[in-house]
């Protein structure tokens, strides 16, 4: 049951990849004139402009330059940076050794503190401590994120220096020093998801602890903490993990614009200078690459909830 | 009802900040006053001023302008667009048409808003009109799922079932019954995605992806400000608690409306 609920899932996984790949594609061919006057601006001879289309393959017939893109893709070939002179593999290769791992320490962040405090808040709903808890929740959804990225640094890097304004050391420096220089942008990245998250962990939780195998589960005498351990919490995961998969993209995506306060040469960055400076191959590249994520892992959030959630199998 | 009062106080304060910034503002914010750069906050200027010696307020107030009529009309591409698509749907639950927009859906929310707006902007250059685009398709799938999702409970109730025996077509049906009976949700739905619009339209100017200079932000204040933060904070605090209070506001008004359309929800759904 599992394994066909998982081959449906993935043949739905492998359509919306290919129905995107082609949104993205036609999306760069709309480009007013095409990809290399576009890079090339307006005073471009003749010349120079054929010389580079040819060598984008500009000349070929779409069809035939999609299934190049395509097929590059799959073989890890994401084609040549005209700005960069490099493979955008290559400079990608680099990046997602920002990105990935600062997605990663946010959601991780986020979880863990919106776990013990949707918990916490629900089961003392109504009182003093849940009421506050919600107010700041209210809060952190409200701060945009660069703004409160920027007051970050005000405080822990100007006033106190205890991290450095902007800027990745690498891993080369060691993982300590690494992840040092992502701690604030994680801070940043987490804040209005964590926020997101506790709420959504606490309704969760208050309506599996109203549901009857609850009462059941105390009245064969469990204390009420053993009760949400073993039953509540499983049952109150299911749309905590919608959440969580959802949050993951845009974790990615909002590194766009956390990477740019910090300076962090992450796929955010990359993205963003490749716009400026009308690297276009370099943007339909990782947008495919941000966008091949956000699908994945919503498929791997499917395959959790059917893990968690033995009905959903059934259902298929 | 606190909360609905508060908070929908709050955006109308912005709101009422915005209308009036048409006619007066305490400064022309198209002036400079190199002489009065980067002043902190006065009885003159309540904000202080910024790097161009402008009044804060009344950037503030001219801000609002594009910040709310950005997400405005963001939510309205999208409930334009998505609700009608939720209905139709929703009356041919089952079948293609069906099948079609919710698979549409799924596309839509693969693409992150963000990763929309920066495609509009690869393709078309940076503007208040795109990062309008972006925002509202972002809004479509948002709304189509909710109005089919809550029109499908409905089509199975009597009510429905007699105005079908009626002989109403489908498409009347959903417009004179449903629209009506789901309006509610929409509304609450709609405070939120407002004001989810105001926080993506900062973080697009604040990367220089939404409105353009000179036209006054305040995600292009932020963005303008930011190297100065150390050295003059409220430059950054002021706009930061412009974006902060309205959003705050559009918020508590939405789950106010919530509880009072629907009390069953109340103090359970986040």
């Amino acid at each position: 049951m599992m394994l066909r609920y998982a081959l449906t899932r993935f043949v739905s996984l492998f359509l919306s990849l290919a129905v995107a790949s082609v949104v993205i594609f036609l999306c760069i061919e709309i480009v007013p004139g095409d990809p290399a006057s576009a890079m090339l601006g307006i005073n471009a001879s003749p010349e120079t402009l054929a010389a580079l289309r040819a060598e984008l393959g500009l000349d070929q017939p779409k069809l035939l330059r999609y299934f190049d893109w395509v097929t590059g893709m799959l073989r890890g070939d994401l084609g040549i940076s005209y700005t960069y002179r490099a493979p955008v593999a290559e400079i990608v290769a680099d990046r997602i050794w920002v990105s990935f791992p600062l997605a990663v320490f946010a959601l991780i962040l986020s979880t863990a503190i919106a776990f013990p405090a949707g918990i916490w808040a629900a089961r003392r709903r109504g009182s003093f401590g849940d009421t506050a808890l919600m107010g700041l929740t209210q809060l952190g959804v409200a701060i945009p994120n660069f703004w409160f990225a920027v007051i970050l640094v005000l405080i822990f890097a100007i006033n106190l220096r205890w991290f450095s304004a902007g800027g990745f050391v690498g891993w080369d420096a060691g993982v300590f020093a690494a992840l040092k220089s992502l701690t604030l942008p994680a801070i940043a990245l987490a804040l209005p998801q964590a926020a997101i998250l506790t709420r959504v962990m606490r309704s969760s939780v208050i309506e599996t602890l109203d549901a009857d195998f609850m009462r059941t589960a105390r009245a064969k005498g469990l204390s009420a903490a053993q009760a949400v351990r073993r039953h509540a919490l499983r049952n109150a995961l299911i749309p905590v993990l919608t959440i969580i998969g959802l949050q993951f993209s845009f974790l990615l995506a909002g590194g766009i614009i956390i990477e740019n306060v910090f300076f962090l040469p992450g796929l955010g960055r990359l993205i963003f200078q490749a716009i400026a400076q009308r690297d276009l191959i370099v943007v339909e590249s990782v947008v495919m690459l941000l966008v091949f994520a956000v699908i994945v892992v919503t498929f791997l959030v499917d395959l959790a909830y059917a893990w968690v959630d033995p009905r959903l199998r059934q259902r298929s | 009802m606190m909360r609905m009062v508060l908070g929908g106080g709050i955006a109308l304060i912005f709101a009422l900040a915005a209308v009036l910034s048409f006619f007066w503002t305490p400064f022309d914010v198209t002036v400079f006053d190199i002489a009065n750069k980067i002043k902190t906050p006065t009885g003159l200027h309540p904000f202080g001023t910024d790097h161009f010696g402008r009044d804060i307020l009344s950037m503030i107030m001219v801000g609002a302008r594009i910040s709310l009529a950005v997400a405005l009309v963001a939510v309205g591409i999208g409930m334009g667009l998505g609700v009608p698509l939720g209905l139709w749907a929703a009356a041919r639950r089952g079948g293609w048409v069906d099948e079609l927009v919710m698979r549409f859906n799924d596309l839509v929310f693969a693409f992150p808003s963000l990763l929309i707006a920066v495609m509009i902007t690869a393709i078309f250059g940076a503007s208040a009109f795109n990062a309008i685009l972006a925002i509202g398709i972002f809004n479509i799938p948002v709304f189509a799922r909710l109005s089919r999702g809550a029109a499908l409970s409905l089509w199975s109730r009597e009510f429905i079932l007699s105005a079908r025996v009626a002989g109403k077509s489908s498409a009347r049906i959903s417009f004179e019954h449903i629209l009506p009976n789901i309006a509610n949700l929409l509304i609450v739905q709609g405070t939120i995605q407002f004001s989810l619009g105001i926080l993506a339209e900062a973080g697009l100017s604040y990367i220089g992806l939404g409105v353009q200079p000179p036209t006054p932000s305040w995600g292009r204040m932020l963005a303008d400000s930011q190297t100065l933060a150390a050295l003059a904070p409220h430059l950054v605090l002021f706009p930061g608690f412009a974006i902060i209070l309205t959003v705050l506001g559009l918020n508590l008004m939405g789950d106010g409306l919530r509880d009072m359309l629907d009390p069953r929800l109340k103090g359970i759904r986040s």
